[in-house]
């Protein structure tokens, strides 16, 4: 299994990666790419929207399945990857290199409620079972 | 936990690291790595799958073709040649589709059925029901002992030949619906990709080193995931999804399988005469960016109709579906559907979208 030790990550299996400036960059972990196949369709959520917590936000969609991404921590869109959006294979090649959007944290301390990647690790072991 | 059910070629599967489900009961393969690559693979070259869950079934005894007469809404009279197959529906006596299935002709004392894997207990005990009730004393076999391997793709013919040096003696000749039987190995040239290949039935006991003889030749193992994009951009319906017990095969796309032109009586003949087909099954090509999907909404200028089965076709390289829409709406026209509250334009084809590895819309 792939999971960087530097992120942070959410139970619906998204990776959070804190920045130097505070934002919080967002994507899809390697495991959950792995679950999808591959990736057909990717939409982000707009720059400038407002996310709650746990809010439905982006949707990524395989031949197989559709699935949404939800917001990790609540907080503004700064920024959208459009390169996923033309090339949503590039989540299948590297999900962590392949980010969705950035988030500014409505609270900075908000990121550490977030899974490390033991607790992460441990959280994908048992939805195996 | 019910134990899933296991092809002769579970341990191949395994070794070959495909990612595994449960579909429908059956620990199946849905791909070996990449779904898009096996896709193409097929379209391009000879993809190889396990369709050993699906049920052969020999139907033995006198007057094997009397019954299939009655039971089958295809006609079977189609079927005078030795290896001859026909694809039908079984119909229950509301004119809905019990199965789909494929009619091979072998002589006059045997008909070999091949029926869906989800459907085979239920088929199988309807048709015990038919042979009781109209006294015809048959026997029904079913042939789990047997593996079935489709080859597709337009280097199917040269992967047999090179897996079973010799093999073109009996495949030669051998055209688009139509089977040869060789003791317990059997040879039929059909397929749900749209390309040209084989379905073959070996033992199964024999299946794991005829499938590693295939890939020696060139074949590429498939998963369950290339194998849904490949039958839909052929038009091809899958039961449970385009069709099932409460569709009429008339508003399915599969009128072409139903004859009405004899005499004959068949079981939900009297229902389908005395119902008012208003639907159709059409082609859908999504012109927004997004993926269409079964049981989403379909808003055209007579009504609502709904997706049946949708996908990303690999070939075309956008969003595909079959839909079932009011009757009246022709090919060419615009249509919305609804995708998580938003209505995307939609154009309606005629499918099949892709055959023989070519684009047709």
């Amino acid at each position: 299994m792939f999971i960087p030790a530097d992120l942070k990550y959410t139970q619906t299996h998204e990776w959070v990666r804190v920045e130097a400036d505070g934002t919080l960059t967002v994507g899809i972990t390697h495991h959950a790419q792995d679950l999808l196949g591959d990736m057909v369709f990717v939409e982000n959520p707009a720059v400038g929207r407002s996310l709650n917590a746990g809010e439905e936000c982006a949707v990524v969609e395989s031949v197989k399945a559709a699935s949404d991404v939800y917001a990790p921590v609540a907080g503004e869109v700064v920024a959208a990857n459009s390169e996923v959006e033309s090339s949503p294979e590039k989540i299948n090649q590297d999900a962590y290199a392949a980010w969705m959007f950035k988030l500014k944290p409505a609270n900075a301390a908000a990121v550490n409620a977030l899974m490390d990647a033991a607790a992460y690790e441990a959280h994908v072991a048992s939805e195996a079972h | 936990m019910i134990e899933l059910k296991r092809t002769p070629l579970n341990a191949t599967h395994r070794e070959l690291n495909a990612k595994m489900v449960d579909f429908g009961g059956w620990d199946m393969p849905l791909h070996y790595g990449s779904q898009i690559e096996e896709h193409h693979a097929v379209r391009t070259a000879c993809g190889l799958f396990d369709v050993s869950h699906m049920l052969p079934l020999d139907i033995k005894g006198e007057n094997v073709r009397a019954f299939l007469r009655r039971l089958i809404a295809n006609n079977v009279d189609k079927l005078q040649t030795p290896g001859k197959a026909l694809y039908s529906c079984m119909l229950n006596e509301q004119g809905g589709v019990i199965d789909d299935l494929i009619i091979y002709f072998m002589d006059e004392s045997w008909f070999r059925l091949v029926v869906n894997a989800g459907t085979a207990e239920k088929d199988l005990a309807w048709m015990q029901k038919m042979n009781a009730d109209w006294g015809m004393n048959l026997t029904l076999a079913p042939r789990r002992d047997l593996a079935m391997i489709a080859i597709q793709g337009p280097h199917a013919k040269k992967v047999l030949d090179e897996a079973m040096p010799g093999v073109d003696s009996m495949t030669g000749n051998l055209k688009p619906f139509n089977a040869v039987a060789m003791g317990e190995m059997f040879i039929a040239r059909t397929g749900y990709t749209g390309e040209d290949g084989f379905e073959v039935m070996v033992p199964a006991q024999s299946a794991p080193f005829f499938w590693k003889a295939l890939m020696q030749a060139g074949g590429k193992p498939i998963g369950l995931g290339a194998r849904d994009t490949l039958r839909l951009e052929a038009g091809m319906n899958l039961y449970g999804q385009d069709m099932d017990e409460t569709t009429s095969p008339l508003e399915s796309g599969l009128a072409w399988t139903v004859d009405l032109k004899s005499e004959r009586e068949f079981v939900g003949r009297k229902a389908l005469e005395a119902s008012e087909v208003s639907k159709q099954l059409a082609g859908l090509v999504l012109l927004d960016k997004g993926v269409l999907r079964a049981h989403q909404k379909v808003f055209t200028r007579y009504g609502e109709g709904e997706i049946t089965s949708g996908t990303f076709s690999p070939t075309l390289q956008q969003s595909i579906a079959l839909a079932r829409i009011p009757l009246g709406i022709a090919p060419g026209e615009a249509v919305e559907v609804e995708i998580r509250d938003k209505k995307l334009k939609a154009k309606v084809v005629k499918y099949p979208f892709v055959r023989n590895g070519k684009v047709l819309i």
